[in-house]
């Protein structure tokens, strides 16, 4: 019994560091944790920051002193795009307590494991505690100053050397709006389109594909309006683990409405657990299967024929090719029976309004913006976006990635999609108040090469950069083949994980050939433990969005403001505030910041966020990030209570200062803020007043098509003056229609400036003054227009979506008659795709690798992990990487459940060693892997590679070790969802 | 007189784990001690469905009868706390209870376990209510400050309900009345089988 028991122990707490078994067992005080670990004192300094924490708990942390005064701040959750808010109690300048926030409509008071839990993150036991920089493989405590210097030197060095586009500038979606947007205007002063975040690689795809359908690039709805829904499909959305207090008003609504839910996925999720209907496929095969309920919906009439005559463009070549995916080809392409897909078409299409709900499942494909046109197709030709209970509600996935996006940290966009033009660059030049010239400075001239044409600066700076994705590729690539003057040469990493995109072995690769490596988040991430670099490589501390104030924009568009609930911990410091400090040694502070409110901050002056959200309230006039004033928004976090829970509108009684408004500005929120447009709840919605939230579809792909018009026909939003489709608002088309009478003088004169010799090509969306869409809206009109959708987006390389088989295929068979897209080059870099599908398929790949790999996420962890696994209320539920195989596959393989098991992968040997979860969650042939885990590669423990002190309690193999080349020709996204893997036991 | 309770809507559990790390959260609970767990039956399969469990705080509760120093009591809500002074540790609670509520500290083989911690409703113990005293050794008391469980508070689909068993029982039989098949409880069908709807 004893040795069994001995046994049993060591199993279960070997993954753990010495420290956290420590935590497992110990008592509570410090002393008797130094005698019982049996440690002596030296090889304890390493634990010494724990041994702390153990103390702090002892003396209760958490313990509120009813006697003493307390404060309560508002902030959201930072972890999911929900925008769950926060309820923090302060003592002391010490965060005791969290409370529900009954107030929020979104969230109701509640949260999953992560929100539950984030006061854990100002604890911040395992956070960076002060900059840091490794010296001979050694890191080395240094001062801000020393840190800021010598990277801003080095920057300097590159810059002369390779050119201001060797310097890559990584940015977040844990950024307040605020910080995303200084983030893109540093890389602009910095002259560099080599900026992005995690949208690459969530739903980079999703915007493509949605904007090149019907304008904008976001949730049509809200996660509140699904209450309204009678049949609800989630295709690649686990929204149960990745967005559980999503389920909150689906379950309700799906009680409520007695609605269909039914969900699409290769894995039965715990979203299916509570779905009316599962139904299983193969993955990458997403296309197929809407084609395939296409063909029934057409086949069967269940169309709606008035609104596709309306509002939508080429849906009758739709029904052409979807004639090709019968049943027959369908079932064999997908596993799906045509009765399944019949059956579910149906309801779609006629138990309305239905909903589409996709996440990463169905954009982390080679075919991921094909995928997400051919998601809007289906809904479109059931008529079901812009009302109430419909729509394409996209799940973003981290707390800000919508505003992060918004604010253009993205290679192919200033602020509020604008684009790179010069018509954009103008635009933001006047709203920074710094002359067009100064950017065009900035940027590199590209030599000839490679057959390519010579680039100079004014042509560069109008180039997107290089993906995310492949940043690695752009470091270790033949200089000929990347289009820009040089490699990349320094990494500038602010709040982004390092295990999240494929081919981590080339990462590593990428990591170490590096001249400059530069980590700014409050945990080392992956960046900062993978490599074997010895100089060079410095860390940051930054603190979490609980430690500074500022806007995010939660999925459903709804912008909410934070509050700073304690000081920055440690020697962390805010975004704000170092990106300040950098620009200030890269010489550019004073142009860059004169618009800004200066104040004191822990280290040295700081911009404060009101001012730059007042910067953003003069410029993003394309997106509606006009009318959200600070003060707004901060009106709104304290009226929260006022707010509908389904319809997200201020009740009448609410407040004067928020009566009327829809909760959160959802952009777009049209003209100044002394315009007091409400916010838009639901895009697109013909069903009101654009002054109300109303809107329609925007035209902005031309007006006409092959002879055919493309503006909406006979459909118009409530109130519209103009009862007929029309073109975005000019001012020459004010003075076509008669209006621009209208105007005041002090906004004709602002447009007079903008235009000079061209008054009439000032648009709705380059007008300072607001003017344009103030009339506008004054005659009921849109000021985007009111255009068609496209069911055929003619400029992208699929206008209508096929089937392409994934790269990795599992069934070689069918890549001939299903090939990927052409190689071609795209941002910056080759993308070889079709080339590695062909030589996989004459390999035989897929008999050495049988088992189909997905990845996704688990509900404790969120994104790279480093985060929410080092906090240590959340790490103790899930300790272990794993691996979920299909009994039958176990079998065959004498597998059994939580045993060691090698996953290996069909590139550059790749491998990993995890657990066992022997488990009819996946079938026959699929083999399921959370992407949250790192710090273990292909076998090796890297713990010893964190500084001492902020390792993550969990570490674990990352499953991009595993997964390989694949890249979306339109976006660059990765292939996360399909590759082919071996597993053997270990 | 009110009576305290928890029931646990296996509809809506969706096993998102937060009653677990909200429970974490406001106790500041070690590593290694779960007051409140989540569990999964069928995991993976059709009807999977997910439970949270604690305390059930139960009527004439088998750890109070089988604890050989009477440490456990009943408050007037209806709440089984015990005293950890008076507590020996000896175990014996946790296998009389019937849905492992009791946790302790130490898993040696010699010695004791230390003391029994479990959930209490969030309502401290025997010390003087809101003291740091009993925060250390009990946790925040919530019922003292007029509030309810965090766990239930914080449920992320209002699956995990706590509070007057008289209410509680109301929000639920709406909730089955709304849903208009069967009851989303756990254990239902085992009592019932499928042929009783509602």
């Amino acid at each position: 019994m004893l040795v069994k028991r001995r046994t049993r122990e060591a199993a279960s707490t070997g993954r753990l560091s010495q420290m956290a078994s420590g935590m497992a067992a110990k008592p509570l005080d410090r002393r008797s944790f130094l005698r019982a670990s049996g440690l002596t004192v030296g090889g304890l300094a390493a634990l010494t920051t724990v041994g702390a924490g153990m103390t702090r708990r002892v003396e209760a942390a958490g313990f509120t002193d009813m006697s003493q005064p307390i404060e309560v701040k508002k902030n959201m959750c930072t972890h999911c795009s929900v925008g769950c808010s926060v309820i923090a109690e302060v003592q002391n300048g010490v965060w005791v307590g969290q409370e529900p926030a009954y107030g929020s409509p979104i969230n109701r008071g509640t949260h999953c494991a992560k929100g539950a839990s984030v006061r854990e993150l100002v604890h911040g036991d395992r956070r960076i505690k002060y900059p840091m920089k490794k010296v001979g493989g050694e890191w080395q405590r240094i001062s801000w100053d020393q840190a800021l210097d010598e990277i801003a030197e080095k920057m300097g060095e590159i810059r002369a050397n390779s050119g201001a586009d060797s310097v890559y500038l990584l940015g977040s979606a844990k950024f307040s709006n605020e910080g995303a947007y200084l983030f893109r205007k540093f890389a602009a002063f910095w002259g560099t389109n080599n900026v992005d975040h995690q949208a690459r690689i969530c739903h980079s795809t999703t915007v493509a594909g949605v904007a090149n359908t019907w304008g904008y690039g976001a949730q049509t709805n809200s996660y509140n309006d699904i209450r309204n829904a009678k049949t609800v499909i989630f295709m690649g959305s686990n929204a149960a683990e990745a967005h559980p207090v999503s389920l909150q008003h689906i379950l309700e609504g799906k009680e409520t409405q007695r609605a269909n839910v039914i969900v699409l996925d290769p894995r039965f999720t715990r979203t299916a657990a509570h779905a009316t209907e599962y139904v299983r496929f193969r993955p990458g095969t997403d296309i197929a299967v809407i084609n395939g309920m296409l063909y029934h919906i057409f086949e069967n009439g269940w169309e709606d024929t008035e609104y596709i005559a309306q509002r939508v463009y080429g849906m009758d070549q739709v029904r052409e090719v979807v004639k090709d995916y019968t049943p027959d080809v369908v079932e064999d392409i997908t596993g799906v029976d045509g009765e399944t897909l019949k059956r579910v078409a149906e309801q779609f299409a006629k138990e309305r309004p239905s909903t589409f709900i996709w996440c990463m499942g169905g954009t982390q494909h080679t075919v991921g913006t094909a995928n997400v046109r051919a998601y809007n197709i289906l809904l479109l030709a059931t008529g079901n976006v812009g009302g109430e209970g419909n729509g394409a509600n996209i799940f973003r996935g981290h707390c800000n990635v919508q505003g992060a996006t918004d604010f253009g940290l993205d290679v192919g966009n200033l602020p509020c999609y604008y684009g790179l033009g010069a018509g954009a660059w103008r635009h933001w030049s006047r709203v920074w108040d710094v002359p067009y010239e100064y950017f065009v400075s900035r940027f590199d001239a590209v030599p000839a090469k490679g057959g390519r044409d010579a680039r100079t600066p004014e042509q560069n700076m109008e180039i997107p950069g290089i993906t995310s994705t492949r940043w690695f590729d752009a470091v270790t690539i033949d200089a000929d083949e990347i289009d820009q003057q040089d490699n990349i040469k320094a990494m500038i990493v602010f709040g982004h994980g390092g295990n999240t995109v494929p081919r981590m072995q080339d990462a590593q690769r990428g990591m170490n050939a590096l001249d400059l490596l530069v980590v700014a988040d409050p945990h080392p991430t992956t960046f900062a433990a993978l490599h074997s670099r010895t100089d060079n490589t410095y860390l940051l501390p930054i603190c979490t969005q609980f430690e500074c104030s500022g806007s995010r924009t939660a999925s459903n568009r709804s912008i909410q403001w934070g509050e700073k609930i304690v000081d920055p911990i440690f020697e962390s410091d805010n975004d704000y505030a170092v990106i300040h400090a950098l620009s200030e040694r890269l010489g550019f502070a004073d142009e860059m910041f004169k618009n800004y409110e200066m104040v004191q901050g822990k280290f040295g002056m700081e911009p404060t966020p009101e001012s730059i959200l007042r910067e953003i309230n003069r410029g993003g006039w394309s997106t509606g990030y006009t009318g959200q004033s600070p003060e707004r928004l901060k009106a709104h976090m304290a009226n929260q209570e006022h707010f509908d829970l389904v319809t997200l509108r201020a009740k009448p009684d609410a407040p004067a200062e928020v009566q009327g408004d829809y909760y959160g500005l959802p952009w777009p929120c049209w003209g100044t803020p002394e315009l007091r447009h409400p916010g838009t709840h639901i895009l697109y919605n013909t069903n009101l007043h654009p002054m109300e939230g109303g809107g329609a579809f925007r035209p902005r792909f031309g007006l006409e098509r092959d002879g055919e018009t493309l503006l909406a026909e006979g459909s118009w939003p409530q109130g519209s003056e103009i009862q007929d489709g029309y073109p975005e608002f000019t001012y020459a088309l004010l003075e076509e229609l008669g209006w621009d009478g209208d105007l005041t003088e002090q906004e004709r004169s602002v447009i007079e400036a903008i235009g000079g010799d061209n008054m009439g090509g000032v648009s709705w969306s380059i007008d300072l003054s607001g003017g344009i869409q103030r009339v506008a809206l004054e005659h009921g009109c849109v000021p985007f227009g009111n255009g068609k959708a496209r069911a055929i987006a003619w400029n992208l390389p699929d206008p209508i979506p096929v089937h392409r088989e994934p790269i990795y295929s599992s069934r070689p068979d069918l890549v001939a008659a299903y090939p990927t897209n052409e190689d071609r080059r795209q941002q910056r870099m080759p993308n070889i795709g079709k080339s590695v599908q062909q030589d996989v398929v004459e390999r035989n790949v897929a008999s050495d690798f049988p088992i189909i790999l997905t990845s996704g996420r688990l509900v404790e962890y969120e994104g790279g992990g480093e985060e929410t696994r080092s906090n240590p209320w959340l790490a103790e539920l899930k300790q272990d990487m794993f691996v979920e195989i299909n009994p039958e596959d176990a079998r065959a393989r004498g597998i059994v459940d939580g045993g060691w098991v090698w996953v290996t992968g069909p590139e550059g040997g790749s491998r990993a060693r995890v657990k066992a979860l022997v488990t009819e969650r996946v079938n026959r042939g699929l083999a399921f892997m959370p992407f949250h885990f790192a710090g273990w590669f292909q076998g090796e423990d890297q713990r010893g590679n964190y500084p001492a002190g902020t390792d993550p309690i969990v570490l674990g193999e990352s499953v991009n070790v595993i997964t390989t080349y694949g890249y979306d020709p339109v976006t660059g996204m990765h292939e996360g969802k399909v590759t082919l893997c071996q597993i053997a036991a270990a | 007189m009110a009576r305290m309770k928890f029931l646990c809507d296996a509809d809506r559990c969706i096993e998102c784990q937060a009653c677990v790390t909200a429970c974490k959260n406001e106790h500041e609970v070690p590593w290694g001690i779960n007051r409140r767990r989540v569990v999964t039956i069928n995991d993976g399969l059709p009807g999977e469905r997910s439970v949270s469990m604690a305390c059930m705080h139960c009527t004439d509760a088998p750890c109070a009868a089988v604890c050989p120093v009477a440490c456990f009591y009943t408050t007037d809500d209806g709440v089984v706390l015990h005293n950890k002074d008076t507590c020996i540790g000896c175990g014996y609670c946790s296998y009389a209870c019937p849905f492992g509520a009791p946790q302790y500290p130490q898993t040696a083989n010699f010695g004791t376990r230390g003391k029994m911690d479990k959930c209490t409703y969030c309502s401290g113990g025997p010390e003087p209510d809101m003291s740091q005293a009993e925060y250390v050794k009990y946790g925040a008391n919530r019922l003292a400050e007029g509030k309810l469980p965090l766990c239930a508070e914080m449920c992320s689909t209002k699956a995990l309900l706590a509070g007057d068993g008289d209410i509680i029982a109301d929000i639920y039989r709406e909730r089955v009345v709304t849903r208009g098949y069967g009851s989303g409880a756990w254990g239902w069908r085992t009592a019932y089988g499928d042929t009783v709807t509602v």
